[in-house]
Protein backbone atom coordinates (compact mmCIF):
# COMPACT_ATOMS: atom_id res chain seq x y z
CA UNK A 1 0.00 0.00 0.00
CA UNK A 2 1.16 3.52 -0.67
CA UNK A 3 1.48 6.11 1.49
CA UNK A 4 1.29 9.83 1.02
CA UNK A 5 2.41 12.30 3.53
CA UNK A 6 1.08 16.00 2.13
CA UNK A 7 2.23 19.20 3.66
CA UNK A 8 2.27 17.77 7.36
CA UNK A 9 3.13 19.73 10.27
CA UNK A 10 3.47 19.44 13.87
CA UNK A 11 3.70 21.70 16.84
CA UNK A 12 4.09 21.70 20.08
CA UNK A 13 2.92 24.25 21.96
CA UNK A 14 5.32 27.23 20.28
CA UNK A 15 7.98 24.34 19.13
CA UNK A 16 7.31 23.08 15.51
CA UNK A 17 8.57 19.80 15.53
CA UNK A 18 7.88 19.08 11.84
CA UNK A 19 7.75 22.07 9.07
CA UNK A 20 5.34 21.19 6.18
CA UNK A 21 6.62 17.93 4.91
CA UNK A 22 5.60 16.25 1.92
CA UNK A 23 6.65 12.79 0.79
CA UNK A 24 5.29 9.85 -1.65
CA UNK A 25 6.01 6.35 -0.30
CA UNK A 26 5.44 3.61 -3.06
CA UNK A 27 3.93 0.76 -2.12
CA UNK A 28 6.32 -2.45 -0.90
CA UNK A 29 9.06 0.47 -0.67
CA UNK A 30 11.82 -0.04 2.48
CA UNK A 31 12.30 3.44 3.68
CA UNK A 32 14.54 4.92 6.08
CA UNK A 33 13.75 8.15 8.02
CA UNK A 34 17.35 9.14 8.54
CA UNK A 35 18.28 12.45 10.78
CA UNK A 36 20.17 13.25 14.23
CA UNK A 37 17.68 13.27 17.39
CA UNK A 38 15.33 16.46 16.90
CA UNK A 39 15.43 16.20 13.37
CA UNK A 40 11.22 15.09 13.28
CA UNK A 41 11.65 11.92 11.79
CA UNK A 42 9.95 9.75 15.20
CA UNK A 43 7.33 12.23 15.24
CA UNK A 44 6.83 11.65 11.03
CA UNK A 45 6.32 7.90 11.96
CA UNK A 46 4.45 8.57 15.19
CA UNK A 47 1.89 10.45 12.85
CA UNK A 48 2.06 7.72 10.25
CA UNK A 49 0.84 5.23 13.00
CA UNK A 50 -1.86 7.22 14.31
CA UNK A 51 -0.04 8.25 18.18
CA UNK A 52 0.34 11.51 17.39
CA UNK A 53 -2.17 13.84 15.49
CA UNK A 54 -0.63 16.38 12.66
CA UNK A 55 -1.36 20.11 13.23
CA UNK A 56 -2.11 20.57 9.54
CA UNK A 57 -1.99 18.69 6.37
CA UNK A 58 -2.99 15.16 5.13
CA UNK A 59 -1.89 11.44 5.40
CA UNK A 60 -3.32 9.15 2.62
CA UNK A 61 -3.17 5.39 2.68
CA UNK A 62 -3.30 3.99 -0.30
CA UNK A 63 -5.19 6.74 -1.70
CA UNK A 64 -7.99 7.08 1.12
CA UNK A 65 -6.78 10.38 3.36
CA UNK A 66 -6.36 8.29 7.04
CA UNK A 67 -5.62 11.81 8.90
CA UNK A 68 -8.40 11.41 10.92
CA UNK A 69 -8.50 7.46 11.27
CA UNK A 70 -7.42 6.48 14.92
CA UNK A 71 -4.83 4.25 15.94
CA UNK A 72 -6.38 0.72 15.88
CA UNK A 73 -8.55 1.90 12.70
CA UNK A 74 -4.93 2.74 10.34
CA UNK A 75 -3.95 -1.19 11.41
CA UNK A 76 0.03 -0.10 11.29
CA UNK A 77 2.50 -2.48 12.42
CA UNK A 78 4.25 -0.54 15.25
CA UNK A 79 7.73 -1.92 16.58
CA UNK A 80 8.57 0.90 19.67
CA UNK A 81 12.16 1.71 20.48
CA UNK A 82 12.45 -0.03 23.69
CA UNK A 83 9.83 -2.41 21.85
CA UNK A 84 6.97 -2.25 24.82
CA UNK A 85 6.73 -5.81 24.77
CA UNK A 86 4.08 -6.51 27.63
CA UNK A 87 6.33 -7.39 30.78
CA UNK A 88 3.75 -9.65 32.67
CA UNK A 89 2.67 -12.08 29.81
CA UNK A 90 4.50 -14.66 27.53
CA UNK A 91 5.80 -14.25 24.22
CA UNK A 92 2.92 -16.56 23.39
CA UNK A 93 0.40 -13.65 24.74
CA UNK A 94 2.10 -11.18 23.41
CA UNK A 95 2.11 -11.93 19.79
CA UNK A 96 -1.40 -13.53 20.17
CA UNK A 97 -2.83 -10.23 21.68
CA UNK A 98 -3.99 -7.98 18.61
CA UNK A 99 -5.66 -11.19 17.16
CA UNK A 100 -7.65 -11.58 20.98
CA UNK A 101 -8.28 -7.78 20.69
CA UNK A 102 -10.46 -8.29 17.85
CA UNK A 103 -14.11 -7.97 18.14
CA UNK A 104 -15.50 -11.23 18.49
CA UNK A 105 -16.67 -11.33 15.18
CA UNK A 106 -13.17 -11.05 13.55
CA UNK A 107 -11.31 -13.02 16.17
CA UNK A 108 -10.01 -16.34 14.86
CA UNK A 109 -11.12 -19.58 17.42
CA UNK A 110 -8.02 -20.13 19.92
CA UNK A 111 -6.67 -23.14 17.85
CA UNK A 112 -6.08 -20.53 14.77
CA UNK A 113 -4.73 -17.87 17.08
CA UNK A 114 -1.92 -21.02 18.49
CA UNK A 115 -1.61 -21.76 14.54
CA UNK A 116 -0.77 -18.45 13.63
CA UNK A 117 1.95 -17.25 16.31
CA UNK A 118 3.58 -20.73 15.72
CA UNK A 119 3.61 -19.42 11.78
CA UNK A 120 5.30 -15.67 13.34
CA UNK A 121 7.65 -17.41 16.17
CA UNK A 122 9.21 -20.03 12.95
CA UNK A 123 9.05 -16.70 10.84
CA UNK A 124 11.57 -14.67 13.64
CA UNK A 125 13.31 -17.67 13.89
CA UNK A 126 12.93 -18.39 17.51
CA UNK A 127 10.41 -20.89 17.29
CA UNK A 128 10.71 -22.44 20.74
CA UNK A 129 10.21 -19.31 22.72
CA UNK A 130 6.43 -19.38 23.00
CA UNK A 131 6.50 -19.70 26.81
CA UNK A 132 9.06 -17.24 27.94
CA UNK A 133 8.46 -13.91 29.43
CA UNK A 134 10.18 -10.84 27.88
CA UNK A 135 12.56 -10.44 30.61
CA UNK A 136 13.96 -14.11 30.12
CA UNK A 137 15.12 -12.89 26.77
CA UNK A 138 17.89 -11.05 25.13
CA UNK A 139 17.74 -7.67 22.87
CA UNK A 140 18.11 -8.89 19.71
CA UNK A 141 15.55 -11.54 21.16
CA UNK A 142 13.00 -9.00 22.03
CA UNK A 143 13.14 -6.81 19.06
CA UNK A 144 12.10 -10.12 17.18
CA UNK A 145 8.97 -10.39 18.94
CA UNK A 146 8.18 -7.13 19.22
CA UNK A 147 8.56 -7.75 15.27
CA UNK A 148 5.98 -10.98 15.38
CA UNK A 149 3.87 -9.06 17.43
CA UNK A 150 3.74 -6.31 15.20
CA UNK A 151 2.77 -8.78 12.09
CA UNK A 152 0.55 -10.55 13.93
CA UNK A 153 -2.68 -8.07 13.51
CA UNK A 154 -2.10 -8.78 9.32
CA UNK A 155 -0.56 -4.97 9.16
CA UNK A 156 -1.38 -2.30 5.92
CA UNK A 157 2.33 -1.38 6.74
CA UNK A 158 5.34 -1.65 9.40
CA UNK A 159 6.52 1.76 11.17
CA UNK A 160 9.72 1.00 13.69
CA UNK A 161 11.13 3.42 15.82
CA UNK A 162 15.21 2.67 16.19
CA UNK A 163 14.44 -0.77 15.57
CA UNK A 164 18.21 -1.44 16.02
CA UNK A 165 18.58 1.42 18.74
CA UNK A 166 19.40 -0.77 21.65
CA UNK A 167 21.64 -3.62 20.75
CA UNK A 168 24.87 -4.36 20.03
CA UNK A 169 26.88 -4.11 16.60
CA UNK A 170 26.70 -8.05 15.73
CA UNK A 171 23.35 -8.24 16.59
CA UNK A 172 22.57 -5.26 14.83
CA UNK A 173 24.36 -6.69 11.71
CA UNK A 174 22.20 -9.83 11.86
CA UNK A 175 18.62 -8.35 12.45
CA UNK A 176 19.13 -6.09 9.52
CA UNK A 177 19.26 -8.52 7.34
CA UNK A 178 16.37 -10.51 9.59
CA UNK A 179 14.34 -7.12 8.64
CA UNK A 180 15.17 -7.05 4.79
CA UNK A 181 13.87 -10.72 4.17
CA UNK A 182 10.91 -10.10 6.28
CA UNK A 183 10.02 -7.06 4.44
CA UNK A 184 10.62 -9.11 0.92
CA UNK A 185 8.50 -12.14 2.20
CA UNK A 186 5.87 -9.82 3.63
CA UNK A 187 5.96 -6.84 0.67
CA UNK A 188 4.62 -4.62 3.15
CA UNK A 189 5.45 -0.95 3.27
CA UNK A 190 8.04 -0.17 5.25
CA UNK A 191 8.83 2.89 7.13
CA UNK A 192 11.80 2.67 10.06
CA UNK A 193 13.60 5.47 11.94
CA UNK A 194 17.36 5.44 12.40
CA UNK A 195 20.08 8.16 13.23
CA UNK A 196 22.55 5.61 11.51
CA UNK A 197 23.83 6.43 8.18
CA UNK A 198 25.37 3.12 7.78
CA UNK A 199 22.19 1.16 8.52
CA UNK A 200 19.58 3.22 6.47
CA UNK A 201 22.03 2.70 3.35
CA UNK A 202 22.77 -0.44 3.27
CA UNK A 203 19.14 -1.24 4.46
CA UNK A 204 16.49 0.79 2.23
CA UNK A 205 15.47 1.22 -0.93
CA UNK A 206 14.73 4.94 -0.17
CA UNK A 207 16.26 7.02 2.30
CA UNK A 208 14.44 10.26 3.92
CA UNK A 209 17.31 12.82 4.93
CA UNK A 210 15.92 14.70 7.96
CA UNK A 211 17.44 17.75 9.87
CA UNK A 212 15.15 20.09 12.23
CA UNK A 213 11.72 19.18 11.37
CA UNK A 214 12.31 19.42 7.57
CA UNK A 215 13.05 16.94 5.13
CA UNK A 216 16.46 17.80 3.38
CA UNK A 217 16.76 15.09 0.51
CA UNK A 218 15.17 11.63 -0.71
CA UNK A 219 16.41 8.78 -2.57
CA UNK A 220 18.33 5.99 -3.04
CA UNK A 221 21.10 5.61 -1.21
CA UNK A 222 23.58 5.71 -3.98
CA UNK A 223 22.16 8.50 -5.16
CA UNK A 224 22.68 10.46 -1.82
CA UNK A 225 25.99 9.36 -1.52
CA UNK A 226 26.83 10.83 -4.97
CA UNK A 227 24.67 13.57 -5.25
CA UNK A 228 24.39 15.11 -1.70
CA UNK A 229 21.83 18.06 -1.94
CA UNK A 230 22.75 20.28 0.83
CA UNK A 231 25.98 20.64 3.20
CA UNK A 232 24.10 19.15 5.82
CA UNK A 233 22.96 15.81 3.88
CA UNK A 234 26.72 15.53 3.00
CA UNK A 235 28.25 16.05 6.94
CA UNK A 236 26.00 14.00 8.00
CA UNK A 237 25.73 10.92 5.55
CA UNK A 238 30.18 11.06 5.32
CA UNK A 239 30.46 10.09 9.02
CA UNK B 1 57.01 -9.23 41.21
CA UNK B 2 56.72 -8.18 45.67
CA UNK B 3 54.41 -10.55 47.26
CA UNK B 4 51.08 -8.40 47.53
CA UNK B 5 48.34 -9.81 49.77
CA UNK B 6 44.81 -9.43 47.73
CA UNK B 7 43.49 -12.03 49.84
CA UNK B 8 41.31 -9.37 52.25
CA UNK B 9 38.53 -11.62 54.05
CA UNK B 10 35.49 -9.27 53.67
CA UNK B 11 34.33 -7.28 51.01
CA UNK B 12 35.54 -3.58 50.43
CA UNK B 13 32.21 -2.42 51.46
CA UNK B 14 31.34 -3.65 54.70
CA UNK B 15 32.18 -1.86 57.75
CA UNK B 16 34.20 -3.34 60.41
CA UNK B 17 32.56 -6.11 63.00
CA UNK B 18 32.46 -3.62 65.70
CA UNK B 19 30.55 -0.85 63.74
CA UNK B 20 28.08 -3.55 62.25
CA UNK B 21 27.26 -4.88 65.32
CA UNK B 22 26.74 -1.62 66.89
CA UNK B 23 24.55 0.05 63.80
CA UNK B 24 22.66 -3.34 63.47
CA UNK B 25 22.36 -3.39 68.03
CA UNK B 26 21.17 0.58 67.17
CA UNK B 27 18.52 -0.46 64.49
CA UNK B 28 17.17 -3.56 66.98
CA UNK B 29 17.01 -1.21 70.04
CA UNK B 30 14.67 1.45 67.88
CA UNK B 31 12.60 -1.32 66.48
CA UNK B 32 11.84 -2.84 69.78
CA UNK B 33 11.34 0.36 71.67
CA UNK B 34 9.35 2.11 69.51
CA UNK B 35 7.52 -0.25 67.06
CA UNK B 36 7.21 -3.27 68.94
CA UNK B 37 6.85 -2.60 72.98
CA UNK B 38 3.49 -0.20 72.16
CA UNK B 39 2.28 -3.05 70.66
CA UNK B 40 3.30 -5.47 73.23
CA UNK B 41 1.71 -2.92 75.52
CA UNK B 42 -2.04 -3.39 74.37
CA UNK B 43 -2.43 -6.89 74.29
CA UNK B 44 -0.91 -7.27 77.53
CA UNK B 45 -3.61 -4.20 78.81
CA UNK B 46 -6.28 -6.06 76.98
CA UNK B 47 -5.69 -9.32 79.02
CA UNK B 48 -4.33 -7.61 82.28
CA UNK B 49 -7.77 -9.13 83.77
CA UNK B 50 -7.62 -12.48 81.72
CA UNK B 51 -9.54 -13.79 78.47
CA UNK B 52 -13.16 -13.49 79.41
CA UNK B 53 -12.77 -9.96 80.69
CA UNK B 54 -11.30 -9.06 76.97
CA UNK B 55 -13.98 -10.88 75.36
CA UNK B 56 -16.72 -9.61 77.73
CA UNK B 57 -15.48 -6.33 76.97
CA UNK B 58 -16.07 -6.89 73.27
CA UNK B 59 -19.68 -7.63 73.64
CA UNK B 60 -20.63 -4.92 74.85
CA UNK B 61 -23.40 -3.38 72.58
CA UNK B 62 -21.42 -0.06 72.26
CA UNK B 63 -17.93 -1.82 71.07
CA UNK B 64 -19.98 -4.21 68.54
CA UNK B 65 -21.65 -0.95 67.08
CA UNK B 66 -17.98 0.78 67.09
CA UNK B 67 -16.78 -2.23 65.30
CA UNK B 68 -19.16 -2.65 62.41
CA UNK B 69 -19.47 1.21 61.75
CA UNK B 70 -15.39 0.90 61.35
CA UNK B 71 -15.73 -2.03 59.10
CA UNK B 72 -18.90 -0.41 56.99
CA UNK B 73 -17.15 2.63 56.67
CA UNK B 74 -13.38 0.88 55.34
CA UNK B 75 -16.05 -1.10 53.42
CA UNK B 76 -16.86 1.46 51.49
CA UNK B 77 -14.45 4.45 51.53
CA UNK B 78 -11.86 1.89 50.38
CA UNK B 79 -13.22 0.82 47.14
CA UNK B 80 -14.01 4.55 46.31
CA UNK B 81 -10.79 6.05 46.79
CA UNK B 82 -9.30 2.81 44.57
CA UNK B 83 -11.26 3.50 41.86
CA UNK B 84 -10.86 7.55 42.38
CA UNK B 85 -7.49 7.08 43.34
CA UNK B 86 -6.88 5.15 39.44
CA UNK B 87 -8.67 7.54 37.91
CA UNK B 88 -6.37 10.61 39.02
CA UNK B 89 -3.38 8.79 38.90
CA UNK B 90 -4.17 7.53 34.88
CA UNK B 91 -5.47 10.93 34.11
CA UNK B 92 -1.99 12.68 35.95
CA UNK B 93 0.46 9.86 34.15
CA UNK B 94 -1.03 9.03 30.90
CA UNK B 95 -2.15 12.29 29.50
CA UNK B 96 -0.76 16.08 29.50
CA UNK B 97 -3.20 18.54 30.24
CA UNK B 98 -3.03 22.12 31.94
CA UNK B 99 -3.12 22.50 35.45
CA UNK B 100 -1.54 18.91 35.65
CA UNK B 101 1.07 20.18 38.70
CA UNK B 102 -2.06 21.79 40.55
CA UNK B 103 -4.20 18.90 40.67
CA UNK B 104 -0.93 16.22 41.67
CA UNK B 105 -0.99 19.14 44.85
CA UNK B 106 -5.06 19.18 45.37
CA UNK B 107 -4.21 15.50 45.48
CA UNK B 108 -1.89 16.16 48.32
CA UNK B 109 -4.04 18.04 50.60
CA UNK B 110 -5.65 15.90 52.57
CA UNK B 111 -2.03 15.00 53.60
CA UNK B 112 -1.08 18.41 54.39
CA UNK B 113 -4.33 19.46 56.23
CA UNK B 114 -4.41 18.22 59.83
CA UNK B 115 -7.49 15.78 60.03
CA UNK B 116 -9.08 17.93 62.81
CA UNK B 117 -8.79 20.56 60.13
CA UNK B 118 -10.80 18.48 57.68
CA UNK B 119 -13.38 16.97 60.03
CA UNK B 120 -14.41 21.42 61.06
CA UNK B 121 -14.28 21.52 57.12
CA UNK B 122 -17.10 19.08 57.08
CA UNK B 123 -18.83 20.65 59.62
CA UNK B 124 -19.27 24.17 59.02
CA UNK B 125 -19.80 23.10 55.09
CA UNK B 126 -22.55 20.32 56.35
CA UNK B 127 -23.23 21.23 60.06
CA UNK B 128 -26.76 22.85 61.05
CA UNK B 129 -25.19 26.30 61.05
CA UNK B 130 -24.99 26.24 57.26
CA UNK B 131 -27.81 26.93 54.50
CA UNK B 132 -26.89 23.58 53.08
CA UNK B 133 -26.75 21.70 56.11
CA UNK B 134 -29.85 23.38 57.44
CA UNK B 135 -31.58 21.99 54.51
CA UNK B 136 -30.19 18.75 54.17
CA UNK B 137 -31.18 18.41 58.11
CA UNK B 138 -34.76 19.60 56.97
CA UNK B 139 -35.13 16.96 54.63
CA UNK B 140 -34.22 14.21 56.68
CA UNK B 141 -30.38 14.14 55.42
CA UNK B 142 -28.07 14.73 57.92
CA UNK B 143 -24.36 14.63 57.33
CA UNK B 144 -23.28 15.45 60.18
CA UNK B 145 -23.36 13.60 63.41
CA UNK B 146 -24.39 10.87 61.22
CA UNK B 147 -23.12 7.52 58.77
CA UNK B 148 -22.60 10.19 55.57
CA UNK B 149 -20.26 12.60 57.63
CA UNK B 150 -18.14 9.89 59.08
CA UNK B 151 -17.65 8.77 55.35
CA UNK B 152 -17.15 11.94 54.02
CA UNK B 153 -14.39 12.53 56.31
CA UNK B 154 -12.85 9.54 55.60
CA UNK B 155 -12.80 9.64 52.14
CA UNK B 156 -10.89 12.96 52.33
CA UNK B 157 -8.43 11.88 54.48
CA UNK B 158 -7.64 8.29 53.41
CA UNK B 159 -7.60 9.91 48.98
CA UNK B 160 -4.07 10.39 48.59
CA UNK B 161 -3.05 6.98 49.55
CA UNK B 162 -3.84 4.96 46.41
CA UNK B 163 -2.92 7.67 43.70
CA UNK B 164 0.40 8.54 45.67
CA UNK B 165 1.19 4.84 45.24
CA UNK B 166 0.50 4.63 41.58
CA UNK B 167 1.93 7.93 40.54
CA UNK B 168 5.60 6.74 40.75
CA UNK B 169 5.03 3.26 39.24
CA UNK B 170 2.95 4.37 36.46
CA UNK B 171 5.15 7.43 35.40
CA UNK B 172 8.28 4.76 35.60
CA UNK B 173 6.66 2.56 33.34
CA UNK B 174 5.38 5.13 30.71
CA UNK B 175 2.81 5.04 27.97
CA UNK B 176 4.64 2.89 25.36
CA UNK B 177 2.97 -0.60 26.37
CA UNK B 178 -0.68 0.87 26.57
CA UNK B 179 0.66 2.78 23.26
CA UNK B 180 1.88 -0.97 22.14
CA UNK B 181 -1.99 -2.35 22.77
CA UNK B 182 -3.32 0.75 20.91
CA UNK B 183 -1.67 -0.30 17.66
CA UNK B 184 -2.36 -3.88 18.29
CA UNK B 185 -6.48 -2.64 17.73
CA UNK B 186 -7.11 -2.83 21.39
CA UNK B 187 -10.25 -0.61 23.10
CA UNK B 188 -9.55 1.68 26.10
CA UNK B 189 -11.01 -0.76 28.33
CA UNK B 190 -9.36 -3.91 27.13
CA UNK B 191 -5.89 -1.81 27.33
CA UNK B 192 -6.66 -0.98 31.03
CA UNK B 193 -7.71 -4.43 31.99
CA UNK B 194 -5.10 -6.06 29.74
CA UNK B 195 -2.02 -3.87 30.21
CA UNK B 196 -2.20 -0.95 33.03
CA UNK B 197 -4.13 -2.86 35.79
CA UNK B 198 -1.51 -6.13 35.77
CA UNK B 199 1.02 -3.99 35.35
CA UNK B 200 0.05 -1.61 38.68
CA UNK B 201 -1.40 -4.44 40.68
CA UNK B 202 1.66 -4.57 43.48
CA UNK B 203 1.19 -0.97 44.19
CA UNK B 204 -2.71 -0.73 44.06
CA UNK B 205 -2.54 -3.51 46.85
CA UNK B 206 0.27 -1.51 48.70
CA UNK B 207 -1.94 1.60 48.01
CA UNK B 208 -5.08 -0.38 49.17
CA UNK B 209 -3.94 -1.61 52.31
CA UNK B 210 -2.33 1.87 53.53
CA UNK B 211 -5.66 3.50 52.40
CA UNK B 212 -7.51 1.01 54.27
CA UNK B 213 -5.22 0.79 57.53
CA UNK B 214 -5.80 4.18 57.51
CA UNK B 215 -9.70 4.00 56.51
CA UNK B 216 -9.73 1.79 59.69
CA UNK B 217 -7.94 3.98 62.23
CA UNK B 218 -8.61 7.41 61.76
CA UNK B 219 -9.38 9.66 64.17
CA UNK B 220 -9.18 13.00 63.99
CA UNK B 221 -11.67 13.82 61.23
CA UNK B 222 -13.61 10.98 62.55
CA UNK B 223 -13.97 12.54 65.76
CA UNK B 224 -15.19 16.35 64.74
CA UNK B 225 -17.89 15.13 62.63
CA UNK B 226 -18.94 11.63 64.04
CA UNK B 227 -20.28 13.54 67.51
CA UNK B 228 -19.02 10.67 68.97
CA UNK B 229 -22.59 9.07 69.60
CA UNK B 230 -22.58 5.83 71.78
CA UNK B 231 -23.89 2.99 69.28
CA UNK B 232 -24.33 5.21 66.45
CA UNK B 233 -21.74 7.05 65.32
CA UNK B 234 -18.90 5.91 66.98
CA UNK B 235 -16.29 4.29 65.53
CA UNK B 236 -13.28 2.02 67.03
CA UNK B 237 -10.73 4.61 67.53
CA UNK B 238 -12.98 7.04 68.99
CA UNK B 239 -14.81 4.26 71.15
CA UNK B 240 -11.38 3.80 72.42
CA UNK B 241 -10.87 6.85 73.20
CA UNK B 242 -14.33 7.18 75.39
CA UNK B 243 -13.48 3.70 76.92
CA UNK B 244 -10.00 4.65 78.24
CA UNK B 245 -11.56 8.27 79.37
CA UNK B 246 -13.99 6.14 81.54
CA UNK B 247 -10.83 4.41 83.09
CA UNK B 248 -12.77 1.22 81.16
CA UNK B 249 -9.19 -0.08 80.61
CA UNK B 250 -9.40 -3.45 79.78
CA UNK B 251 -12.47 -2.01 77.25
CA UNK B 252 -10.48 0.20 75.69
CA UNK B 253 -7.26 -1.98 75.14
CA UNK B 254 -9.29 -4.65 73.88
CA UNK B 255 -10.80 -2.69 71.38
CA UNK B 256 -7.67 -1.52 70.45
CA UNK B 257 -6.13 -4.70 70.37
CA UNK B 258 -8.54 -5.86 67.63
CA UNK B 259 -7.72 -2.91 65.78
CA UNK B 260 -4.28 -3.55 65.74
CA UNK B 261 -5.06 -7.11 64.94
CA UNK B 262 -7.03 -5.69 62.02
CA UNK B 263 -3.63 -3.93 60.75
CA UNK B 264 -1.83 -7.12 61.46
CA UNK B 265 -4.01 -9.09 59.37
CA UNK B 266 -3.71 -6.52 55.81
CA UNK B 267 0.03 -6.98 56.49
CA UNK B 268 -0.05 -10.62 56.66
CA UNK B 269 -2.64 -10.93 53.76
CA UNK B 270 0.20 -8.64 51.57
CA UNK B 271 2.64 -10.78 53.11
CA UNK B 272 0.77 -13.91 51.64
CA UNK B 273 -0.24 -12.45 48.52
CA UNK B 274 3.83 -11.60 47.91
CA UNK B 275 4.95 -14.90 48.91
CA UNK B 276 2.35 -17.19 46.65
CA UNK B 277 3.27 -14.63 43.34
CA UNK B 278 6.76 -15.05 43.95
CA UNK B 279 7.32 -16.10 40.51
CA UNK B 280 5.47 -13.92 38.76
CA UNK B 281 6.67 -10.71 41.10
CA UNK B 282 10.62 -11.85 39.63
CA UNK B 283 9.33 -12.27 36.51
CA UNK B 284 7.94 -8.68 35.89
CA UNK B 285 10.44 -7.38 38.27
CA UNK B 286 7.87 -5.21 40.36
CA UNK B 287 8.16 -4.29 43.97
Amino acid sequence: MNIEIEELAKEFGTTRALHPVSLPIPSGALVALLGPSGSGKTTLLRILGGLEFPTSGRVLFGGQDATGLSVQERRAGFVFQSYALFKHMTVFENIAYGLRARPRKERPPEAEIGRRVQRLLDLIQLPDIGARYPNQLSGGQRQRVALARALAIEPRMLLLDEPFGALDAKVRKELRQGLREIHDRTGLTTVFVTHDQEEAMELADLVVVMSMGRIEQVGKPADIRARPATDFVRDFTAA
Amino acid sequence: MPDITLSRPVPVTTEAPLIRGLLIGVALIFVALFLFAPLVTVFVEALRQGWVAALDALRLPDALAAIRMTLTIAAIAVPINAAFGIAAAWAITKFDFPSKAFLITLIDLPFSVSPVVAGLMLVLLFGANSTLGGWLIANDMPIVFAFPGILLATLFVTFPFVARELIPVMIEQGRAEEEAALTLGASGWRIFFTVTLPNIRWALLYGVLLCNARAMGEFGAVAVVSGKIRGETATMPTMVEMFYNEYLSVAAFTLAAVLAMLALLTLLLKSLLEWRHADLLAATRRH
